[in-house]
């Protein structure tokens, strides 16, 4: 049975604790915290100039039922194979409503020292490293992704440890009753020189709008490489609020790959500290809208140390009343000089009707620094469409090829080779299926 | 093989070609020489079809079709093929993938069996070996990316691929070293024979050390002015244009 | 070269070349702001009652309305109640009938403002408006103007031979609801510039205001209204300048222009406000609302060159109404010392096959801090639009600060909008470079920032792009160590 607990938007929220207080009573100060900081600032309106572009009009109008536990428990195995990714040799972590799924979940053996596990089973030790990152932050999602998180992954990786094989979290939302709220909450540390390759999916398997709202905190030490492979997939009635802060060690090299392709309202605000020199950060991203949907990336990478390196490349493609919104603000503080900081978003519209608002930001204090933006909209670039056409392509494969190079620019920074190719052969199934490529 | 009659064509209301006439049999090297702006680029854009090109006048026959109405593709898959001034980069869009979707177009066009991939793949192979080039190559998305030597090679490998009848090469050797020069020689050099034609559009006589032209034409102000063998070649390179500007 | 080393020789001792006060005596209003002073100045001017009722409804809204705070620029809250709306140098009788009866002393601050103003130095082809604080004090070349029928005249002066024109365009492009200070502005309104160009003239010389803040305490409201009928064209250059004090001061000017079908407008700028000190002690407050209309087939070009100012909060903007028109803006900011600038441009894409081009040059040094802030819009029914805007800026030192904050947005599938940007320094190889072929750091320094904005200078009417960039070089002095 499912239990949830209501909230009144206009009541307040405490009352919704009664559910979660059974979750454990050290973190309840924490939680505590949040609903104080959440009811201090309500939610954001389209006057927030981080919201401008975003109604949260969708949300607003369902209810609010916090998951506090799953909404069905009966999922078959099955299910688990139709997902993307299933079919690799991964360890696979299962979350369904924010709570796992042990029969679904499937962990190999780990070397020594190696966590790969859920928040709610860890040690009650780890309770202080959660938001560390996240809790400064602004976002009124924070704040209740705070008070009411059910659970979340939480992987460890030691120092000079290396992940036996890529992790897989599946998140699946029953999607039973409109209003259900999922609030997750992921934390993965990596010491120095760990390794290794995350991937989390987020499926929708009902057709009620639910919604979610993911708080993940990265944190990475000094020689460390992460890849971070993130595919959001959801119902065309989902609502998908998301945050990913991650502090990056000297020397580290973390790349984020964010494939945003369901959902009738997505949110992803990324937040990167850059404190040591020698870092090498990746946020790269797709999204693929139509209908109504709308797909939002916002992002931080903020630059206070010498010598480091950032890249945002971020592709959209738009269809049908669509709208696609870009923020990405680089910040370089007085220390960081030698930053090499670049950034792109390129959209392609493809209806009367979709909109693009895009805002690439630098903020530089720094003199000696290297940085570029470029945010382009439009439609494909006829010099290279006759290129193709030159070569005996004619115009209606030639653009659908160049479509496909727009995702395929995203797609091929993955490094895990596997992943890529069947992210590759998922985008260009839903372009050739669902989108108006002529 | 080619047949150009007073061909006449304008950009946004400029005349810029004025009345050429060529004729391009098959086994010939062509050579088209000119200083800036005589219209040496227009003339291969208009061949090959590109956008924005108004053709006031004329025709254009490949094997006595009129080509000045079909396609861009069209003409590919008839035999016309241009190696770009500044080959276009494609991000995103796989080297492999590219090439082999044009070549079996082409095939498809020709009435040959379409390549599979083990078969394209191991053609494309040998063609790279022949050119000298890095498997590497096939590897990255078009052009994107590559040095300015990369690409005018991969122009010659797609070239080489795509055996056309008509090879219209516009200033390929403009920002080529010497090696990169031989590697483009080379390939053109290796793609004649007695079946089809090569047009070398370019602004210096080095390139023709490499690639002997049967005729050597001068255009200048829309309009063929000079005609002759190899030795017009080196004649320009001795006297410059003026010469022969004074004398038109 | 040789031009700038010189130009720099002479401003060692001083950096700003305009700081002098001007001792004449002034009619100043109390400072104070409320209906009275709005009353006063407007029954100063003689204005009819629609324009004073005009004013009260913009005070009525000012009063509603809260101080911006998105610009990326800090200062403490304006007093508006400390300033003085109306200062004005005193009249004997009547006033001066011409310019030869203008005071001399204003002549000659004139003079050393280098516009001279009495006929046998006037600068030839180029007519001028001069304002000191908040009155016009004479326009050259009005009589060879009329004769071509274009109105060239202090916007006062418009207001009562003119009214049907000033009242059918005033606060249509701006309204006096747009924004806090366009509000303010359109209640306290001193003077500006009125310029109207019949239908197919080519205006026969160039038009140019010149801009002087004198009294101390005194806020200056410029307005500015240029109407080009069908088919005409001209062009217009602003200057500015004022004494050093200590005491910040404010600026806020509306700009309005209106290019009906076929006709072409180019304005330019060139602001040398006085920026403050090192410390950021005094310096004027340049808030500043300039936007023009484009109608069919129209064109609309603003260039900048913006060196002064404690801080500057301007985006001269178009909107490209009319199908086919076309928007430009072209801008130099430079910020040293503690200046702030917050500046960019908006060009509103409604029209059909409509083009814009942004080139923006944000050069930072000193603590100075340089924005650049844009919006790009393209409507649903703006067919084709194109848009290609670039923004460079340039770091001198490591104490200062270049950021970039544009707003993209596109509602058509046809739209081609591309936005670059890059940051850079100037390399110690290129300083190295200069340096052993002989030339001074600060010469080096001045030749690489005067390339960085070729782009702009090139824009600015020939007489003016010498001035711009002298101006420049003397804007960077003491920029590197």
């Amino acid at each position: 049975m499912s239990s949830t607990a209501v909230i009144d938007w206009a009541k307040g929220a405490a009352h919704a604790f009664a559910g979660i207080k059974q979750r454990g009573i050290s973190m309840l100060p924490f939680r505590h915290a949040g609903i104080t900081r959440f009811q201090e600032t309500g939610l954001p309106t389209t006057k927030d100039e981080d919201w401008r572009f975003t109604s949260l009009k969708p949300f607003i109008e369902l209810p609010f039922e916090i998951m506090i536990e799953s909404g069905s428990q009966t999922i078959d195995q099955s299910a688990i194979g139709d997902i993307a990714f299933s079919q690799h040799d991964t360890d696979r972590l299962v979350f369904v409503d924010g709570n796992i799924s042990s029969e679904l979940s499937q962990i190999s053996e780990q070397s020594e020292g190696v966590i790969v596990s859920n928040l709610a089973s860890a040690s009650p030790a780890i309770e202080n490293k959660i938001g560390n990152l996240s809790s400064e932050d602004q976002n009124p999602f924070i704040a209740l992704n705070d008070a009411f998180f059910t659970d979340g992954a939480w992987i460890h990786i030691p120092a000079n440890s290396t992940l036996s094989k890529p992790v897989h979290i599946v998140f699946l939302y029953t999607a039973i009753k409109a209003g259900q709220a999922s609030h997750i909450r992921n934390l993965i540390i990596a010491e120095t020189n760990a390794k290794g390759t995350i991937i989390e999916s987020h499926i929708t398997l009902g057709q009620a709008a639910a919604s979610t709202n993911v708080v993940t905190e990265t944190q990475l030490g000094d020689g460390s490489n992460i890849e971070h492979i993130k595919l959001q997939d959801q119902s065309s009635l989902a609502i998908h609020f998301a945050s990913l802060h991650s502090k990056l060690g000297g020397n580290s090299c973390y790349a984020f790959h964010s494939f945003a392709l369901g959902a009738q309202l997505s949110r992803n605000n990324l937040r990167m500290d850059l404190t040591k020199p020698g870092i090498e950060c990746t946020l790269n991203g797709l999204y693929m809208t139509r209908s109504r949907q709308l797909a939002d990336h916002h992002m931080i990478v903020n630059h206070a140390a010498p010598h480091c390196d950032s890249h945002e490349y971020f592709n959209g493609i738009l269809d049908d009343q669509s709208r696609g919104v870009f923020h990405g603000r680089i910040l370089v503080d007085s220390e960081a000089q030698k930053t090499d900081a670049k950034q792109t978003n390129k959209n392609l519209i493809l209806s009367d009707n979709a909109t693009v608002n895009s805002k690439p930001q630098l903020e530089i204090y720094a003199d000696d620094v290297k940085c570029t933006h470029g945010a382009t909209i439009g439609e494909l670039d006829n010099e290279a469409i006759f290129y193709l056409r030159a070569r005996g392509l004619d115009a209606q494969t030639a653009r659908r090829m160049l479509m496909h190079g727009f995702t395929g620019e995203i797609v091929e920074r993955i490094q895990q080779n596997d992943i890529r190719d069947e992210l590759n052969e998922l985008v260009w199934s839903r372009l050739e299926n669902e989108h108006h490529l002529n | 093989m080619l047949e150009i009659k007073n061909l006449k064509a304008c950009i946004e209301e400029k005349q810029i070609l004025k009345g050429i006439n060529l004729t391009v049999n098959a086994g010939e090297v062509h050579a088209i020489m000119g200083p800036n702006g005589s219209g040496k680029s227009t003339l291969a854009s208009v061949l090959a079809g590109r956008e924005g090109y108004e053709i006031t006048d004329g025709e254009v026959l490949l094997q006595k079709n009129d080509i000045l109405e079909m396609a861009p593709e069209e003409r590919a898959r008839e035999g016309v093929f241009l190696a770009f001034q500044y080959p276009v980069e494609i991000p995103g869009v796989n080297s492999t993938y590219f090439l082999k979707s044009a070549v079996n177009q082409i095939r498809k066009h020709r009435g040959e069996e379409e390549l599979d991939a083990m078969k394209f793949l191991k053609l494309v192979k040998s063609k790279m070996k022949e050119l000298g080039l890095a498997e590497e190559f096939l590897k990255r998305p078009v052009n994107a990316g590559f040095s300015g030597g990369e690409k005018k090679r991969n122009e010659i490998l797609q070239m080489t691929m795509l055996e056309p009848s008509l090879a219209v090469l516009d200033e390929t050797d403009s920002g080529l070293d010497i090696d990169a020069l031989r590697i483009v020689a080379d390939g053109v050099n290796r793609l004649k024979n007695q079946n089809n034609a090569q047009i070398v559009i370019t602004h210096y006589q080095r390139l023709l050390d490499y690639i002997v032209p049967d005729f050597v034409h001068v255009l200048y102000n829309g309009r063929i002015i000079k005609s002759g063998d190899k030795t017009l070649a080196h004649d320009l390179e001795e006297k410059g244009y003026d010469w022969l500007i004074k004398d038109s | 070269m040789s031009a700038s080393t010189d130009t720099i020789d002479n401003f060692v001792a001083s950096d700003y070349k305009y700081g002098f006060t001007t001792d004449i005596e002034s009619e100043s209003l109390e400072p104070g702001l409320n209906e009275d002073v709005i009353r006063f100045i407007s029954a100063k001017k003689h204005e009819p009652e629609w324009l004073l009722e005009w004013r009260l409804k913009a005070f009525r809204h000012f009063e509603k309305m809260e101080n911006p705070s998105w610009p990326h620029v800090k200062y403490p809250p304006v007093n508006f109640q400390e300033i003085s709306y109306y200062s004005a140098p005193k009249k004997k009788g009547d006033g001066p009938k011409s310019l030869d009866e203008v005071d001399p002393k204003l002549l000659e601050t004139y003079e050393k403002l280098g516009v001279p103003l009495h006929e046998r130095a006037r600068l030839a082809g180029v007519a001028v408006d001069a304002v000191f604080d908040s009155e016009s004090i004479g326009t050259t070349f009005k009589e060879d103007l009329a004769k071509a029928g274009v109105i060239f005249c202090p916007i006062s002066e418009a207001v009562r031979e003119h009214p049907e024109l000033v009242r059918k365009y005033i606060g249509t492009v701006v309204p006096y609801t747009d924004n806090y200070y366009s509000a303010l502005n359109s209640a306290v309104f001193s003077d500006g510039s009125f310029v109207y160009i019949p239908k197919g003239t080519r205006c026969p010389m160039e038009l140019s205001t010149y801009f002087r803040i004198n009294a101390a305490n005194t806020g200056q409201f410029e307005r500015t209204l240029i109407v080009a009928e069908e088919s005409s064209h001209v062009s217009y250059l602003e200057g500015c300048t004022a004494p050093m004090r200590d005491e910040n001061q404010l600026h806020a000017a509306v700009v309005e222009l209106v290019a009906l079908d076929n006709a072409e407008i180019k304005y330019s700028t060139v602001q040398n406000w006085y920026p403050g000190d090192e410390e950021g002690r005094g310096g004027i407050y340049n808030f500043v609302t300039k936007r023009g209309m484009c109608k069919t087939n129209a064109k609309i070009s603003w260039t900048q060159v913006e060196t002064g100012s404690a801080i500057t909060w301007k985006y001269p903007s178009v909107i490209l109404k009319g199908d086919n028109s076309v928007g430009e803006f072209y801008s130099i900011a430079l910020t040293n010392k503690a200046q702030q600038a917050d500046t960019g441009t908006k060009m509103i894409h409604i029209g059909k096959n409509t083009r814009s081009t942004i080139i923006s040059k944000g050069i930072s040094a000193g603590r100075g801090q340089n924005s650049y802030r844009g919006l790009v819009q393209v409507g649903k029914k703006a067919v084709n639009a194109r848009n290609f805007s670039q923004c460079d800026s340039l770091l001198i030192g490591n104490k200062c600060g270049a950021h970039t904050f544009p707003y993209i947005e596109a509602k058509n599938p046809t739209a081609s909008i591309e936005h670059e940007a890059t940051t850079s320094k100037i390399g110690e190889d290129q300083i190295f470079y200069c340096n052993q072929r002989g030339l001074e750091t600060q010469d080096a320094v001045n030749m690489i920032v005067n390339g960085f904005c070729k782009e702009v200078f090139r824009e600015l009417p020939m007489e003016f792009a010498v001035e711009a960039q002298k101006l420049l070089d003397v804007s960077l002095e003491g920029s590197v160590g």
